[in-house]
C-alpha cells in the first residue's frame, strides 16, 4: 500500500516496521512528529525523556540490554547528548542503536544552523542520509542491521525538508519484534581507561571495515548520464541536482561516512567537470578534495541556508525557465505570542521594570519582539539561570536588576544544575519560571511536570516549586501571571532581595485551554486612541482609524487588554 | 502531464495545513506523483506561513522556486502579495479578501498597504477574489474558509468535482463532513 508520509511519520513507520522495541526523544522542531507517531505503533515503548541526553542513555541502555532501539532529536539536542552518544561509539550496541538527527538548514525554528554530518567522522560512527520519505523508512532498516553487524550506534542525518515533506511510501509489514537476551561483558560495556583502550584500537579497525562497506553498498550509487558533467550529493541536495540537471551523471551517496573514497575516484575520472553540490558546510567536499580530486563545491554553491533548484541553476548559469519577477514591498510578518498566551503579561510587567532579562529557549523567547522587547540574551536550552549568575558574577550591582526566565519544560531540561550553581555559588538570582504545563513551542508535547507520559497515561507529576525549595531556594512562590500587579510587586522585591528566588508564573497555555469566555469588543465612544492596550503585543488588537480595535475571530477573551485601558472601554462583546 | 506547483499562503493558525492534506489527496487520486513541504514550530506562531504542493510524472524537489508556482492560494491578501513573485506568467491566484495586521503593522513600524488587490490585478491576470471568511460563515463555520478557498481553486484546475467530495470525505472527520462540503460548494461557485 502506498502512503504519502512525512520524512518524521516515514521514519516511525521504519521503526514499526524494522524491529524497534525500545524510542526516546526529547522534542525539538523539526523532528518531534518521530516520536509522536513512534507512540502511535502500542508495540513500540516510546517515551519522552527530560532532554536529549538521558534519552540517548535511556537508549544506551535499552540496547545494550538486547533491544532494536531509535533516538530522536533535533540537531542542538546532539549536542546536549554527545557525552553518552561518543562513548557508546566504544561500547558498541547488543540491539540495535539508530540516532535521528534532524537539523534545521535556514534556521527555520532553531537558534543555530549546525551540519551534523561532522559528528559521524568525529564519533566514529557511520552515517546514512535518506533524500525522500520512502529512504527515510527504509534507511532507519539499514542502519538498525548496520549497527548490529558492525557493533556501533548509526546516525541517521536528516533535515527540515526530509522531516517536514510529504512524499509517497509504500508500506511493509513489520518483522517480528525480538529483544536479545543480555550477558554481562564488562570489557565491552564498562569503559574504564583499560578496556577504552583495548577498544580504541578496535575502532580504528571497524572504521576499516565500515570503509569498504560504504564503497559496495548499494546506498552509494552513481547514475550514469552525459558524462560531460558529474555531481556528488546526498539527502536532500540530491532532489535538487535531479531537477536542475536531469542530464548529468549523479553519484548520489546514502551511506556518507565513512566515504567511499575509491568510488568517489572512479567517478570522478569518468566526468569532465565534477562538481559537489551540497547543504551548508563543505562536508563532502573536504573529503574529495583530500583525495587530491578537482571539484567545484563551495566556491560556487552557498554554505548558509537552504539549498535549491533556483540557487543550483543560478550558479550554474543554466536558463531558468522564466525569470522572476521582483518581489513586492510588503511588511514583515515575525511569528507572536497567541491572543490569550499566559507569558505577554509577563513580558509586559519585565518591561515595565526595565529588567536585564536572561532568556531560554520556547514561545517565551517571543518576549524578546517588539513591543514587548524583553530579553538581553538566548543561547540555548537552560542557559538563562547560569547566564544571570555570570551577569552577577561580572557586575554584582547588576544582581538587582537581573532574572532568568525558562519555560517548565525547559527547566525539566536543565534549568536544575543552573539553579544548583545558583544556590552552591551564593548567588541572589530571582528566577522567573513560566510554567504553561506543556511543551507549546513544539506543538505541546508533555513533559515531567505534566503529570502525563507521551501515551498519554498518567504519571507521577514533579511538584516544581517543591523542588526548587529542596535545592534550597525558600524564597519560591507561585503566582497567576495574569494579576499583573502582584506579579509586578513581587518582582520588585525579589530582584532586591540579597537572596535567591524562585518565582513560578503557573497558568497553562492558552492552546490547551479551551476557550470559555467570549471576545471582546471596543467601545468606540470611549477609546480615545491612545494606544496604551497596544503595548501588549496582542495580535487580536490592531487599530482601525485612529481607534483599537478587536479581532473577534482571533480574540479569546484573557482580558489582559481590559485592566490597562483607563477609559474602560473595552469590555464583553454586547451582542443584540 | 506538466507539473503543476501549488502555494498555499497564510498566517499562522488559518488552516492551510487541512487544506494541503486535501490537495495532496486529491493529487493522489489522480495517479500522480506528489510531495508536499511545510514549516513548523518557531514560524507557525502567528507568522507567515507557507504549504507547498507539487503534483506531476516525477517529482524531485518538494519546494518552488520564484516564478514557478502554478497556482498561489493566498488565505490572506497581504500575504498574497508577500508571495505574488513565486507565481508564474499565466499563473492563477486565488486570494481571500481578509485583512490580518502583523505585529509590524500594530506597533506602527510599517502601513498595511492599501491597494494590494490592485497589485495583484496588476502583476497577474488571472486574480480570483472572494470573501471566503464570509461565505464559511454563511456555510457554518468561520473555520471552513480552508475548504472554501480549496473550492475556489477547484474552478480552475482540471481534477474532476467527484474526486475533490472523495478527498474532503477522506480528510475530515465525518462529524464535520457536511459543513466542510457546504464550504467547498460555495467556494467552488463563487471564483
Amino acid at each position: 500500500m502506498k502512503q504519502l508520509l512525512t520524512g518524521n511519520e516515514a521514519i516511525a513507520r521504519g521503526a514499526y516496521e524494522y524491529g524497534v522495541a525500545v524510542a526516546t526523544a526529547y522534542p525539538g522542531t523539526p523532528s518531534t512528529e518521530i516520536l509522536e507517531n513512534v507512540s502511535k505503533y502500542k508495540e513500540i515503548k516510546a517515551q519522552w525523556s527530560p532532554n536529549e541526553k538521558v534519552a540517548m542513555e535511556v537508549a544506551a541502555g535499552s540496547s545494550l540490554a538486547g533491544a532494536r532501539t531509535l533516538v530522536a532529536m533535533k540537531h542542538v539536542g546532539v549536542n546536549v547528548a554527545a557525552d553518552p552518544l561518543f562513548t557508546m561509539s566504544y561500547a558498541g550496541v547488543n540491539g540495535g542503536l539508530v540516532l535521528v538527527s534532524a537539523d534545521d538548514p535556514g534556521m527555520h525554528s532553531s537558534q543555530n544552523e549546525q551540519d551534523n554530518r561532522y559528528y559521524a567522522p568525529f564519533s566514529k560512527i557511520p552515517m546514512l542520509e535518506p533524500s525522500d520519505s520512502q529512504e527515510a523508512k527504509d534507511f532507519v532498516g539499514l542502519a538498525e542491521q548496520l549497527s548490529e553487524d558492525f557493533d556501533v550506534p548509526v546516525l541517521l542525518r536528516i533535515t527540515t525538508r526530509i522531516s517536514h515533506s510529504k512524499t509517497i511510501v509504500e508500506l511493509g509489514l513489520p518483522m517480528e519484534r525480538l529483544v536479545k537476551p543480555y550477558t554481562k561483558d564488562m570489557r565491552k560495556n564498562v569503559m574504564i581507561p583499560a578496556h577504552a583502550r583495548q577498544k580504541r584500537i578496535l575502532l580504528e579497525e571497524r572504521q576499516r571495515r565500515l570503509k569498504e562497506y560504504s564503497e559496495i553498498t548499494p546506498l552509494n550509487r552513481i547514475e550514469w548520464q552525459d558524462k560531460k558533467i558529474g555531481v556528488i550529493t546526498s539527502g536532500i541536495s540530491y532532489q535538487y541536482v535531479k531537477e536542475a540537471l536531469p542530464g548529468a551523471s549523479v553519484l548520489k551517496l546514502g551511506f556518507t561516512w565513512p566515504l567511499p573514497s575509491k568510488l568517489i575516484q572512479d567517478f570522478a575520472r569518468e566526468v569532465q567537470t565534477l562538481y559537489v553540490i551540497e547543504e551548508n558546510e563543505p562536508y563532502l567536499e573536504d573529503h574529495i578534495k583530500a583525495l587530491g580530486l578537482e571539484v567545484q563545491g563551495k566556491a560556487l554553491f552557498p554554505i548558509m541556508g537552504e539549498l535549491s533548484t533556483a540557487i543550483i541553476r543560478r550558479a550554474l548559469n543554466l536558463t531558468p525557465y522564466r525569470a522572476p519577477l521582483s518581489p513586492a514591498t510588503v511588511p514583515t510578518r515575525p511569528p507572536v505570542l497567541c491572543p490569550g498566551c499566559p507569558h505577554r503579561a509577563v513580558f509586559y510587567v519585565l518591561k515595565q521594570l526595565r529588567l536585564i532579562v536572561t532568556g531560554d529557549i520556547g514561545c517565551y523567547t517571543l518576549g524578546a519582539l517588539s513591543p514587548l522587547d524583553s530579553m538581553d540574551t538566548c543561547i540555548c536550552m537552560g542557559a538563562s539561570l547560569p547566564m544571570a549568575q555570570g551577569f552577577e558574577k561580572a557586575h554584582p550591582e547588576l544582581a538587582e536588576k537581573t532574572v532568568a526566565v525558562i519555560g517548565d519544560s525547559t527547566f525539566a531540561h536543565s534549568g536544575l544544575t543552573g539553579l544548583m550553581d545558583i544556590v552552591y555559588n551564593q548567588g541572589t538570582a530571582t528566577v522567573l519560571i513560566l510554567d504553561n504545563s506543556t511543551t507549546a513551542m513544539t506543538g505541546h508535547q508533555e513533559h515531567p511536570g505534566t503529570g502525563k507520559s507521551l501515551s498519554g497515561e498518567t504519571t507521577p507529576q514533579i511538584d516544581i516549586a517543591a523542588l526548587c525549595r529542596a535545592i534550597g531556594v525558600s524564597r519560591t512562590f507561585v503566582v497567576d501571571p495574569f494579576e499583573m500587579d502582584g506579579l509586578k510587586d513581587l518582582l520588585k522585591r525579589e530582584v532586591a532581595t540579597r537572596e535567591p528566588s524562585v518565582i513560578v508564573a503557573r497558568r497553562p497555555c492558552a492552546l490547551i485551554v479551551k476557550q470559555t469566555t467570549e471576545a471582546l469588543a471596543v467601545d468606540a465612544t470611549k477609546c480615545v486612541g491612545c494606544k496604551m492596550c497596544g503595548r501588549i503585543g496582542c495580535p487580536a488588537i490592531s487599530f482601525v482609524d485612529k481607534k483599537s480595535h478587536i479581532n473577534s475571530s482571533l480574540c479569546i477573551g484573557c482580558g489582559l487588554c481590559v485592566g490597562l485601558c483607563k477609559f474602560g472601554a473595552i469590555a464583553k462583546e454586547v451582542r443584540s | 502531464m506538466k507539473t503543476l506547483n501549488i502555494l498555499l499562503v497564510g498566517v499562522g493558525g488559518q488552516g492551510t495545513i487541512l487544506a494541503s492534506k486535501i490537495l495532496a489527496e486529491v493529487a493522489m487520486m489522480q495517479g500522480l506523483d506528489v510531495k508536499m513541504s511545510e514549516i513548523h514550530g518557531m514560524a507557525q506562531r502567528g507568522g507567515s506561513v507557507v504549504t507547498q504542493v507539487r503534483m506531476g510524472e516525477k517529482i524531485y524537489g518538494p519546494v518552488i522556486d520564484e516564478g514557478e508556482a502554478d497556482f498561489i492560494v493566498a488565505f490572506e491578501k497581504l500575504e498574497a502579495l508577500r508571495w505574488i513573485h513565486y507565481l508564474r506568467p499565466g499563473g492563477v491566484v486565488v486570494v481571500n479578501n481578509q485583512q490580518i495586521d502583523p505585529m509590524t503593522v500594530i506597533t506602527g513600524q510599517f502601513v498595511y498597504p492599501p491597494e494590494i488587490l490592485d497589485t495583484l490585478l496588476e502583476r497577474a491576470d488571472d486574480v480570483n477574489i472572494l470573501d471566503a471568511l464570509q461565505l464559511a460563515r454563511e456555510a457554518g463555520s468561520a473555520k471552513t474558509v480552508n475548504v472554501v478557498l480549496l473550492g475556489a481553486l477547484a474552478r480552475k484546475m482540471e481534477i474532476p468535482k467527484e474526486d475533490w467530495h472523495e478527498a474532503i470525505r477522506r480528510t475530515v472527520a465525518p462529524a464535520f463532513l457536511a459543513l466542510n462540503m457546504a464550504a467547498f460548494s460555495a467556494g467552488l461557485k463563487e471564483a
